[in-house]
């Protein structure tokens, strides 16, 4: 268990994914846009320019660093490696924020980029919060955990995402990262009422909300199956759900993420202002 | 259920998902567990796509994602840094039967792996030789700067990525060429090597002086131009008086 974190966090506003393609209009007029969040293993080369564009746009905005490669559902070590490499970045970026996913991705095989889905059991609660432990040590700070979007459900689970991810966090003191979008997508393809799952969610823990598209599918029976694809606007739906979030949590730092499809900066600055709305409408 | 069982059936498609995977709504689970199969391969397909567009025109969109295919299922990314993923393509395309016929793939592939490995290096302050006296210059002792190297092939590799990616329907000639990569700034850039290139970068390894590096280029390569291989290097951001970091 961590200590209260004394850096800056991440201001109840409007976040973007950082895109490289966006670089010149958001530094040039970033409208509603009050924080940037970047995927960690872009930026652990030794330089060059991605490296250079960071640094300059953390002379301007908080940064949240977000992993996607770390594997903490993982039934095998953490990689220690990968660990050094995250290590490296917080401890020059100093970021406002650290988040990963509650997912698994690296096997004997090699990293499978993809994030993978766990079963919620007592066994898999105290790797996962070992894991965490290991994580906040290494980088002497508290880190946000992200609820996955899910496709298919386990036969050996015997609890429920909002209260896995309860337990972890007060097993472990981390924050949670909670992806509306991923509640919606996991809602439809497992058949639960999502605000049902908000109401049972550690709202209290919530230090950063993620908003995103996603794609329709159909499973085997012809039942809708939502894909997270991170390649579209975010739907209606999805923002109701978020409103009704936040009625709850009051406002949290929210992240519009588009990472496939990248669409042109008014489009994403639109979707940050829509956001930004919200937000603002919400009592503190 | 073990991880080890759903990563067998995510890279085998002829393996079933484990079967504790269920569709919450009973009945079968294929498609939902096709999700994260199709997740993996176009996500890693799309990561070689990006690393690779020489080779992608060289053999056609449709082959190469064939090509990668199978390629991801033999080498997954060692580590989470898809920036660096295929270190393992030139020596996959040079047993790979179905471009037995192409024996200049690998080298390709070794030259946009370079250009990725250049973008990507340790920042440096290029060796710049204004004002200073010709006889200091020579008692120089510079070095490759990180994001500067060498590929070396028995074809004409620099003729064959020019033309696919700067000088549509250029002629690619027969001879071999030795490539330098450089970044001068952020943009790295491929040069066509001279005779006596290869053996003076290799030489400026040793932490030589300029005047030893010409020197034993000539002893190896008799017909080699070292002063303008030198130009050469300097005009290009090739070298580096920066000292290397000391963790």
């Amino acid at each position: 268990m961590l200590d209260a974190n004394p850096r800056p966090t991440l201001p109840n506003a409007a976040g973007i994914g950082y895109k490289a393609r966006h670089f010149a209009e958001l530094t040039a007029d970033p409208g509603p846009v009050g924080w940037l969040e970047i995927h960690a293993e872009n930026y652990m080369g030794d330089g060059g320019r991605p490296i250079a564009q960071l640094k300059a746009l953390a002379d301007r905005f908080p940064v949240s660093v977000h992993g996607v490669g770390l594997s903490i559902g993982g039934e095998g070590a953490l990689d220690r490696y990968h660990l050094l490499r995250l290590r490296k970045l917080c401890d020059w970026l100093q970021p406002a924020s650290f988040s990963e996913h509650l997912a698994w991705s690296t096997h004997d095989t090699g990293y499978l980029n993809d994030l993978l889905p766990l079963p919620y059991t007592e066994a898999t609660l105290t790797r996962v919060a070992r894991h965490i432990d290991e994580v906040q040590d290494a980088l002497g700070r508290r880190m946000l955990l992200e609820n996955p979007s899910s496709y298919l459900a386990f036969a050996e689970s015997d609890r429920s995402e909002p209260e896995f991810l309860a337990e972890i966090a007060r097993r472990t003191g981390c924050g949670l990262l909670l992806d509306v979008n991923n509640v919606f997508i996991s809602a439809t393809n497992l058949g639960f009422e999502p605000r049902a799952y908000i109401d049972a969610f550690p709202l209290d823990a919530v230090g950063e909300i993620h908003l995103g598209g996603h794609d329709e599918d159909e499973d085997d029976q012809g039942r809708p199956l939502l894909i997270d694809s991170h390649g579209r606007a975010v739907v209606d739906p999805v923002w109701a759900l978020y409103e009704y979030t936040i009625g709850k949590s009051g406002p949290r730092p929210t992240l519009i993420e588009w990472d496939n499809d990248v669409p042109d900066f008014p489009t994403l600055r639109a979707e940050a202002a829509r956001a930004a709305a919200i937000l603002e409408g919400v009592p503190a | 259920m073990t991880q080890d069982a759903f990563a067998t059936a995510l890279l085998d498609a002829t393996t079933p998902h484990p079967a504790s995977l269920l569709n919450p709504f009973g009945g079968p689970a294929a498609k939902r567990f096709d999700v994260y199969r199709n997740n993996v391969a176009v996500s890693l397909t799309e990561a070689l796509e990006t690393g690779f567009p020489v080779l992608v025109k060289l053999l056609g969109s449709e082959f190469f994602r064939a090509m990668a295919g199978v390629f991801l299922r033999a080498h997954p990314p060692e580590d989470p840094r898809l920036m660096f993923y295929g270190r393992r393509l030139p020596g996959f395309l040079a047993d790979f039967a179905p471009v037995k016929h192409l024996p200049y793939l690998p080298d390709i592939a070794k030259l946009e792996l370079g250009l990725r490995q250049s973008y990507h290096a340790a920042d440096t302050t290029p060796l710049d030789l204004t004002g200073l006296d010709p006889a200091a210059v020579l008692d120089l002792r510079p070095r490759m700067a990180p994001a500067s190297l060498v590929v070396r092939s028995s074809y004409p590799i620099f003729d064959i990525w020019w033309a696919n990616t700067k000088g549509q329907g250029q002629k690619v000639g027969h001879s071999a060429q030795t490539v330098l990569i450089t970044r001068p700034g952020y943009d790295p850039a491929p040069h066509l090597l001279p005779i006596g290139g290869f053996d003076f970068a290799r030489t400026l390894k040793g932490r030589v002086t300029l005047s030893e590096a010409m020197a034993t280029t000539l002893a190896r390569e008799p017909g080699a131009d070292v002063a303008s291989l030198l130009t050469l290097f300097v005009q290009t951001s090739a070298l580096t008086l920066t000292p290397e970091p000391t963790t």
